[in-house]
């Protein structure tokens, strides 16, 4: 697609896209040796690009941007109010965080957001899972343990941006999912045989049948340029990892995901592509939508998996709802021990946990 | 995996291998298995017998522990099954067996030579009464690639000697052994086939992209073999752990539409079509077998992997040894991709059999696959194409008739270049490329949609 580009005259080390000024960096994508103004245009206008491309927004909507003070999201806060004035899309936005409760790490974060609040004026929602569902993670992880913690704060987080969202009364809410992400999700859903989930995956926009769709705005930004652009524009935010899954993130599909950058730096688009090309039957049925009897959110069985996993915690009865189908919504089945032994989480905590 | 030590004795002695693994999880045992574990209390015994002594395990799929006698018919029986269950073989085909001298397509050749041993003897028995059917028959192809892959001429000569001694004791009847060197896929009017091979390969830089458009030109050798001496079938050994690994890769390469094409038991876009039997075979059981069966195994080139295929060989090898189900739920993924028309034997093959063979042959599981054929092939790799750019392509957009990812690892940049690798490159590719495979795909496309037509009827 961008084949020559550098195949021009070689003057002595300009960038090569504006030819005028001193290259600063070499872009990740592309290996390019640009400046840093044209950085800023080329990252910028893709995102653009894939915005107006894929019709993400319509004038005047209100869009929460889902924020957690870390790199992805505070870039995307930045470059989303940016665009919407440089472009005037016409958007009302609003920042929305989900305060799970781990002292130490959501509290030192959430106050990275609240800066960013006033940084770029945008409003700020915090939905906690305290006020939610009665626990923090810090109660859930005493209780639990580091043992599936990640599922809980994982079902918890989807339910709470949704209920975040419909207390903002946005039309959509955007997330910080970058294309490092989508390729190792394409990657990991090959790994457990998950066709249904593989044939979604890469979608720009998800969740279009559900009480507020999400989008990705970043499905094509590297995580690294991410990086780079938050560096050079000295953005405020948070990089610690949680204190709950330490290494998570750093998966071992995650390493790999690295490793082929590293060989090929189109390795992650070209993931993307394939994930996008995969020819899957479109009959692969969906289980039919409707709604929690005890909470009323979106569920396809008779109580939604926030509703199973906290009945477990009140009851003191953590197992529940862990691994497949078992406890509330369908019989019993075997014994409980083994599941989730050889489960490869994705995001939330991208690790090959076998 | 412990069992894949290519030293002498192998598992039968070992005993312990992966022991210890297979206690600790029996979730693994899938439910094919279950139910003989929970009524064998002794974990010695084999699963499928249940009176001899298991000394062999594989942590695979079956979860299992097995006598040599019942892991031998086991790992047969999967070959069997690929066999019958898609009309790979009939009794009046001429198949090759592609045999690099490797472990799997040693088997392979085992296997097919085993079948065709089991076949004759059973036309010896009935030859004097009516109707019998007849053997089908086997020839081996050896690609010599030591133009590319540089080897003592000493060397290459004992490997060609072991290999003959290999073909020459197999079970009777006796099979024809090609060794062809892969210059041939160059018409014989070039005499410098040697020379335009080497220039075409050197000025591939991408050394992923080089070693991929070597098993391209190493199929189009094996396909010449094929045409040149009437085989109608082409038997590859790749295994699981192979399939496995090509899933991964096509999908790093962003070949994530033609990937399903690849995987499929049988692939008939090639005009020989193309069988793996050994699909559901993992690396670790056809290793435990050559040990068991004291299979010879002759290591020609060196086929340690470059770049990005080296990558993905090493990460699929670890995630094996951390769950050794991991490779066949791979390959199961990939399995559920929707597969293209010609991803199976074409009816006409059938056909021409006599009526007997047809009235014999087990065939289940064979549906027509109604999904619209694709409209281009690419000229370099065969790999379907979803989108056509241009309906004529001139000989100077070579390039563009291509799929994306030969013109990113394999086509040069720079147009000079380009121009010379196209001058290298055998009639075969650039025929393919001019014609667009118009002419086949029409065929294919006519087909099908007979078939469909009489299976609605």
């Amino acid at each position: 697609m961008e084949g020559g580009g550098g195949g021009e005259k070689r003057t002595m080390k300009m960038c090569c896209i504006c030819n005028q000024r001193r290259p600063a960096l070499k872009r990740p994508k592309t290996l390019q040796q640009i400046c840093r103004e044209c950085f800023y245009e080329v990252f910028e206008e893709e995102i653009h690009r894939v915005i107006i491309d894929n019709n993400l927004f319509k004038r005047g909507e209100r869009i929460a941007i889902g924020a957690s003070g870390g790199k992805d999201s505070t870039v995307l806060a930045y470059v989303m109010s940016e665009l919407n004035r440089r472009h005037n899309y016409g958007l009302d936005l609003f920042l929305l965080s989900v305060d799970e409760g781990i002292t130490g790490y959501r509290d030192d974060s959430l106050e990275t957001v609240k800066r960013n609040e006033i940084q770029y004026g945008l409003p700020l929602k915090v939905v906690s899972y305290k006020d939610l569902y009665g626990w923090t993670m810090d109660e859930i992880v005493k209780m639990i343990g580091l043992k599936n913690n990640c599922t809980f704060c994982g079902v918890f987080r989807r339910q709470a941006l949704d209920r975040g969202a419909a207390l903002l009364k946005v039309d959509k809410l955007v997330t910080g999912h970058n294309a490092d992400d989508i390729a190792e999700t394409v990657l990991l859903n090959i790994l457990r045989g998950d066709i249904a989930r593989l044939s979604r995956c890469t979608s720009i926009i998800t969740g279009e049948d559900g009480p507020i769709p999400r989008c990705k705005p970043f499905k094509y930004t590297y995580e690294k340029e991410i990086v780079m652009y938050a560096y050079f524009k000295k953005l405020d935010y948070f990089s610690t990892e949680c204190i709950y899954s330490p290494n998570a993130y750093r998966g071992f599909a995650r390493e790999f995901i690295k490793d082929l950058e590293r060989m090929r730096p189109r390795a992650i688009l070209d993931i993307i592509k394939s994930g996008e090309d995969f020819r899957i039957a479109t009959s692969t049925k969906m289980p039919e939508q409707g709604t929690c009897q005890r909470c009323g959110y979106i569920s396809s069985q008779k109580w939604c998996k926030a509703c199973v996993l906290l009945e477990g915690l009140n009851r003191g009865l953590p197992k529940l709802g862990i691994g497949r189908t078992r406890g509330v919504n369908s019989e019993p089945k075997k014994d409980d021990s083994q599941i989730g032994a050889k489960n490869i989480q994705s995001k939330p905590c991208g690790s090959l946990d076998f | 995996m412990a069992c894949n030590g290519t030293g002498g004795g192998g598992c039968e002695s070992g005993g312990g291998c992966y022991n210890d693994k297979n206690n600790q999880s029996p979730t693994q045992n899938n439910n094919k298995s279950t139910s003989d574990c929970n009524n064998n209390n002794n974990r010695n015994t084999c699963l499928k017998c249940k009176s001899s002594e298991a000394t062999i395990f594989t942590g695979g799929e079956g979860g299992g522990r097995f006598c040599a006698e019942c892991f031998r018919s086991n790992l047969y029986g999967k070959f069997k099954l690929a066999v019958t269950s898609n009309a790979m073989i009939s009794p009046v085909d001429k198949v090759l067996v592609a045999f690099s001298g490797g472990a799997s397509s040693r088997v392979a050749l085992q296997f097919v030579s085993e079948m065709q041993h089991k076949a004759q003897k059973n036309f010896d028995a009935t030859a004097n009464r009516d109707r019998s059917l007849p053997v089908f028959g086997v020839g081996v192809a050896f690609i010599d690639e030591s133009e590319v892959h540089p080897i003592a001429s000493g060397d290459l000569d004992k490997a060609i000697e072991d290999i003959k001694g290999i073909v020459l004791n197999l079970a009777p009847p006796t099979k024809e052994l090609h060794v062809v060197p892969i210059r041939s896929i160059y018409s014989t009017k070039t005499n410098d086939g040697k020379e335009m091979l080497q220039n075409l390969i050197n000025t591939v830089t991408d050394a992923t992209g080089k070693e991929d458009l070597l098993t391209h030109l190493r199929m189009m050798s094996l396909q010449k073999i094929a045409i040149e001496n009437g085989y109608t079938k082409l038997v590859l050994g790749s295994c699981t752990s192979r399939i496995a690994c090509h899933v991964l890769a096509a999908t790093v390469k962003g070949q994530g539409y033609s990937l399903a094409a690849d995987i499929q038991y049988a692939d008939a876009r090639w005009e020989v079509p193309v069988v793996l039997p050994l699909r559901d075979c993992l690396m670790q059981e056809i290793n435990i077998l050559c040990n068991l069966d004291r299979l010879k195994i002759v290591e020609v080139f060196n086929d340690s992997q470059a770049g990005i295929n080296g990558l993905i060989s090493s990460f699929v090898k670890v995630l094996q040894e951390e769950n050794p189900a991991r490779e066949c739920t791979i390959v199961r993924t990939a399995g559920k991709l929707t597969p293209f028309p010609f991803n199976r034997i074409p009816e006409a093959n059938v056909d021409d059999a006599d009526l007997a063979s047809q009235r014999r042959q087990k065939r289940f599981n064979l549906k027509p696959i109604e999904s619209l054929p694709p409209e281009a092939f690419c000229p370099i790799c065969n790999s379907p194409m979803s989108c056509y750019k241009n309906s004529q392509p001139l000989d100077n957009i070579f390039g563009a008739t291509c799929c994306s990812s030969c013109q990113y690892q394999i086509l040069p940049e720079e147009p000079s270049s380009m121009d010379q690798f196209y001058s290298f490159l055998p009639e075969s590719i650039i025929s393919r490329a001019k014609n667009g495979n118009e002419k086949w795909i029409r065929e294919k496309i006519q087909d099908c949609l007979l078939s469909d037509g009489e299976d609605e009827v």
